[in-house]
């Protein structure tokens, strides 16, 4: 009885800990931008109308709420420039995301293959990025990238072309630093469930007549959907709402919704605006989430 | 377990490799195998050969290099020294998938994301069998190890019992020239275990395979194979049949791995006809019968087994009290462990030594048991007793 005292309490805090959170920190501010989006832009301080303001009284909240539309997403969904820019952002995101799982997942298979003791070398390495700050590493690229820059040095030294590449503000600089940056969110979820899987299946399967190529396929490959899935997600959500790394990397003739969204804040003061197209990013990513939490479900039943 | 499955023919042999050798025919050698890990000298030229229809069982301590020498048979491990020829190919170098061997997971590696029909057909489909044999096989399998019923099941869904049982199918389905069992039944409690080596015999009997199995058990090594290798430090120390390991260990060590033993320390030796006398510190001479081989030079200990010693309240009964030379060893009864079967009794005796003598409880309700400090003769015979070199 004793025990359940001493633990009852803050276990009981622990399980509404992420509720309190998730409403502290993602509910009341989805309401504000919800409120925002449903707004009009308005030459004044805050930069949009209606205000509720409870000390007004009854009739003037009521006022307020009549005075909110859905004329911002209709806009946005009728507009071109938001439609291209939410189709980019998804193209981008799809890609860049294809490219770190091509990348990341010889890599997680690798470390998860190397002696114990090697692990977490190689763990650490792919975590030291993280200890230099995120601009500065992609204004490296800039470095890297420029006209004059080292990797043109060395593929003019290197005789492979004539003339320097034009590399920055091009599509590809802009997925050289996606792919860069995101890195080891796809290699660490790979690696976890790679690195628990029993080395033994792989053994039975080869055992069983299984040439390596199938005993990847037909093992391997299955058993570490779980991580794939949580790679997958864990890059592409961000990728798609990603506003520095296009911005400074990439042109300037084809946006990405983050940065259609910084535009519409801080060039057009169109807070209303910019509080749609975010709503709308976040349903649109809410679709694969709801369909990743659906297959994981139907993964833990056909587990039971 | 009804129908007798057909010994295997080159048609349905799915590894596709040649048909069987007959069974007593050698089908298995290895040659001055070794295996270094690092430093470690895990397997330490190891020579043996096995033939067609064998259950062969390697017994030995944890580290002494059976598991490795197991998966070098798989093909896991690439031994670093030596042949392996099975069926006169030699195979050291061979690839796991391109072996006619099969192996049984110590903690039997099923596919999780697999049913366990698609389990014990995963090695099938691998060597292009027609949709329709596979069905039939996995048929077949599936009631070769009663799992009838559930075929659609995923193994996290099976008990531990039900699972050995998938393993062992999905390992015999290919009807490998030489099943291999690593410690097949170390997961199951004690029970289980039991029933378990008795199906596995008989499996394998019926199927006329040839099985290697690698335990630590020295009970379950003596119950199921035909002969067992015992290794100790990445070397074979004896191979023979499980009487022959039991009653005429080759060493010390075999001795005291293999069963309880009661030993005694030589001190001096002397000869006396067909028999020897040893000088002992805790027991006193004892008269033992000549070692077939003569003993090499090191020190002498006199082994004998607790079944074999007899108690009795004045000394030597029945036919063995007429033959001039018996070991009589005076002492009083210092420890008694009843086991069910059996009792063990620890005497301790009068000259300074210990001896334990196991003895059947042949009647339910034996009025004239021994009680703890009653003197005892504790008494053998010359021929129950083995010299061994330390």
């Amino acid at each position: 009885m004793s025990s359940r005292r001493i633990f009852a309490r803050p276990a009981r805090f622990a399980a509404i800990a992420p509720y309190v959170w998730m409403v502290l920190f993602f509910l009341v501010p989805f309401a504000f931008v919800l409120k925002i989006s449903l707004s009009q832009t308005a030459i004044a301080q805050p930069p949009y109308e209606p205000v509720f303001d409870l000390a007004a009284g009854w009739d003037a909240l009521k006022t307020a709420f009549a005075a909110l539309s859905i004329d911002n997403f209709r806009l946005i969904v009728s507009d071109d420039i938001y439609v291209f820019a939410y189709v980019r952002s998804l193209t981008v995101a799809v890609t860049a995301t294809a490219l770190l799982l091509l990348i990341g997942y010889p890599i997680a298979y690798g470390m998860a293959r190397l002696p114990e003791r090697w692990q977490a070398v190689a763990m650490v390495l792919v975590i030291v990025p993280f200890w230099t700050s995120f601009l500065i590493r992609i204004y490296a690229w800039i470095n890297i990238l420029q006209h004059d820059g080292l990797l043109n040095q060395i593929l003019l030294a290197l005789h492979l072309v004539s003339q320097p590449v034009v590399w920055l503000s091009t599509d590809t600089a802009m997925y050289i630093g996606i792919v860069y940056s995101y890195l080891p969110f796809m290699i660490l979820p790979l690696y976890a469930t790679l690195a628990k899987m029993e080395p033994a299946l792989e053994e039975a399967a080869g055992d069983l007549g299984a040439p390596p190529w199938q005993v990847f396929w037909l093992v391997t490959f299955p058993l570490s959907l779980p991580g794939i899935g949580a790679g997958v997600l864990l890059c592409f959500i961000p990728i798609v709402g990603e506003f520095v790394i296009p911005d400074l990397l990439a042109g300037s003739n084809s946006l990405m919704i983050g940065q259609t969204l910084w535009l519409e804040f801080f060039t057009n003061k169109d807070w209303p605006v910019a509080s749609a197209a975010a709503i709308v990013l976040l349903v649109v990513l809410l679709v694969p989430l709801l369909l990743y939490e659906r297959l994981q479900k139907r993964q833990l039943e056909q587990g039971r | 377990m009804t129908d007798e499955l057909p010994r295997t023919d080159t048609a349905t042999n799915a590894a596709g490799g040649d048909p069987y050798p007959a069974a007593g025919q050698p089908l298995l050698r290895i040659e001055g195998v070794a295996k270094t890990f690092g430093t470690f000298r895990a397997v330490d030229g190891v020579s043996l050969d096995i033939k067609a229809g064998e259950f062969f069982a390697l017994l030995g301590p944890s580290g002494c290099g059976k598991t490795t020498l197991l998966r070098m048979l798989a093909g896991f491990e690439a031994p670093d020294e030596g042949r392996i020829l099975l069926g006169g190919k030699d195979i050291a170098q061979a690839l796991p998938h391109e072996r006619p061997i099969n192996m049984m997971f110590q903690n039997y590696a099923l596919f999780p994301h697999l049913s366990v029909r698609d389990n014990i057909a995963f090695g099938l489909k691998r060597a292009g069998m027609p949709r329709a044999d596979i069905a039939t096989r996995v048929a077949e399998m599936v009631a070769l190890v009663k799992l009838e019923g559930l075929e659609k099941r995923k193994p996290d869904q099976l008990s531990g019992g039900q699972r050995q049982r998938v393993a062992l199918a999905r390992a015999l389905a290919r009807r490998p020239q030489l099943l291999l069992l690593d410690e097949p039944l170390a997961a199951l409690d004690k029970k289980l275990r039991e029933s378990t080596q008795g199906e596995l015999m008989e499996l394998q009997r019926r199927l006329g395979m040839t099985f290697i199995i690698v335990t630590h058990d020295q009970e379950e090594a003596m119950t199921m194979a035909s002969r067992i290798g015992v290794m100790k430090a990445g070397k074979l120390a004896q191979v023979a049949s499980p009487r022959e390991l039991y009653e005429a260990p080759r060493s010390r060590w075999i001795a005291e791995f293999v069963g309880d033993i009661n030993l005694f320390d030589g001190e001096s030796k002397l000869r006396d006809g067909h028999r020897l006398v040893i000088g002992t510190r805790d027991a006193g001479a004892l008269v033992v019968a000549e070692p077939r081989e003569p003993l090499g030079a090191g020190k002498l200990a006199v082994a004998i087994r607790p079944e074999k010693v007899k108690l009795s309240r004045r000394g030597p009964v029945s036919e063995a009290g007429r033959e001039t030379a018996i070991n009589r060893l005076d002492g009083v009864i210092a420890d008694i462990c009843y086991l069910g079967g059996t009792t063990t009794f620890k005497v301790k005796l009068d000259s300074g030594g210990m001896v334990q003598a196991s003895v059947v409880n042949s009647a339910r309700i034996d009025v004239d048991a021994y009680s703890l400090n009653q003197h005892v003769v504790a008494w053998f015979t010359p021929d129950d007793c083995v010299v061994l070199l330390s």
